[in-house]
């Protein structure tokens, strides 16, 4: 594994990606749902909200970083509330 | 009737999604790794956080790159895809002609890139090579080393020879699955060739269509090979596209940590316009009840 370059950071980055994709796995097969459509018009479950979710939050992480001088905490607090959106109205 | 509801199904998955672990997922997963450290050679790594990402977002080098990405990839969409619907309008439905098109329309997909660009290289000389030689001797100034627009107009006529039959195979998949009485339908209501190929054969094509974009867009953005034969990402950095400015950073000046992250941000605006064109193209689909 050392040919990886692992970090402590990173491994935590991966575990809760991981954990996430456990998560709704388990919750598609517990709790089927049926496709809804929300403010964009397309057709979405549960797992492409949480796509739409994660591909957003890394540009909204990439815009902060190369837009603002803050700390990159401030992506994260609006890549919640942008979570919160998407599983919320689309 | 209540369907049987069998996740089992899913274990099947488990080979491919091994595979995939390999050739995907770990290579992936190692290339974070290395976008937030430094590298100074015998596999010594430094934690340096966010600091490439910060600098490639901050350096005209790779906006230029992407700019230039961009307008080839947008291009070469704008001429690949109607001209190959043409086509495939245009070739004939059944009988020997038809297996003859269809032969001399896959060549070009059969042959490998760096072969393409060399052939594109060769042929594009002004010194020996029948275009270049061609154009000189009619007085046009071309000069696909030196000129900015030779160069840019070298690969995008070498990206529509390779890869329009592409996009014209699976159209003319498309039409052959149109049955007849479609355009029975039509001529009893006299519908102009026009209202015939927006109402009947467009609809029909488009499931095919979506997949021939985004196989075309995924391509060309990743394209690497033939502009680094045929003008090595020059004159200057005219045709430096992403993958080629890409692997100059990671080979070339062994910047292990910048060309990781770069593979990242590349890697998002890929996976991000696919997502849109895919989700665009299916979400017509259903609207149209295709």
């Amino acid at each position: 594994m050392a040919w990886m370059a692992w970090t402590v950071p990173t491994a935590l980055f991966f575990v809760f990606i991981t954990a996430l994709l456990a998560i709704f796995t388990v919750l598609a097969v517990k709790y089927p749902e049926t496709p809804r459509i929300g403010m964009l018009r397309i057709e979405t479950t549960r797992g492409d909200r949480l796509f739409i979710t994660l591909l957003g939050s890394a540009f909204i992480n990439l815009a902060w970083l190369g837009l603002t001088n803050v700390t990159q905490w401030g992506a994260v607090v609006i890549c919640l509330i942008y979570a919160f959106a998407v599983f919320r109205w689309v | 009737m209540e369907k049987t509801v069998n996740q089992k199904a899913w274990f099947l998955v488990l080979p491919v999604l091994v595979l995939v672990a390999f050739s995907a997922i770990i290579p992936l997963m190692t290339v974070v790794n290395y976008s937030v450290q430094d590298s100074f050679g015998q596999n010594n790594f430094f934690w340096a956080g966010l600091v490439w990402f910060e600098d490639l977002l901050h350096s005209p080098r790779m906006w230029n790159a992407l700019g230039r990405q961009v307008v080839f990839s947008s291009i070469i969409l704008a001429i690949e895809v109607p001209l190959g619907i043409f086509i495939a309008l245009n070739m004939p439905k059944k009988g020997l002609w038809a297996t003859v098109c269809l032969v001399l329309m896959s060549l070009p997909l059969l042959i490998p890139w760096n072969v393409v660009g060399t052939i594109w290289q060769v042929f594009a000389r002004v010194d020996i090579g029948l275009l270049g030689y061609t154009l000189d001797s009619l007085g046009v100034d071309y000069n696909y080393t030196q000129g900015f627009y030779a160069a840019w107009t070298t690969l995008i006529v070498m990206d529509v020879w390779h890869w329009t039959s592409l996009v014209a195979l699976l159209a003319y998949a498309g039409l052959q699955s149109i049955p007849d009485a479609y355009y029975q339908a039509a001529r009893i209501d006299q519908a102009s060739r026009w209202k015939i190929f927006r109402y009947i054969e467009l609809p029909k094509m488009s499931g095919v269509l979506t997949i021939a974009i985004l196989l075309r867009f995924m391509d060309s953005f990743k394209i690497y090979t033939e502009p680094f034969v045929v003008t090595g990402g020059g004159p200057g950095n005219a045709t430096t596209f992403l993958s080629i400015d890409l692997v100059k950073m990671a080979l070339g000046q062994f910047d292990l940590g910048n060309a990781a992250a770069f593979s990242i941000i590349y890697f998002l605006v890929i996976l991000a316009v696919s997502w849109v064109f895919y989700t665009v193209m299916t979400n017509l689909d259903k609207k149209d009840g295709v």
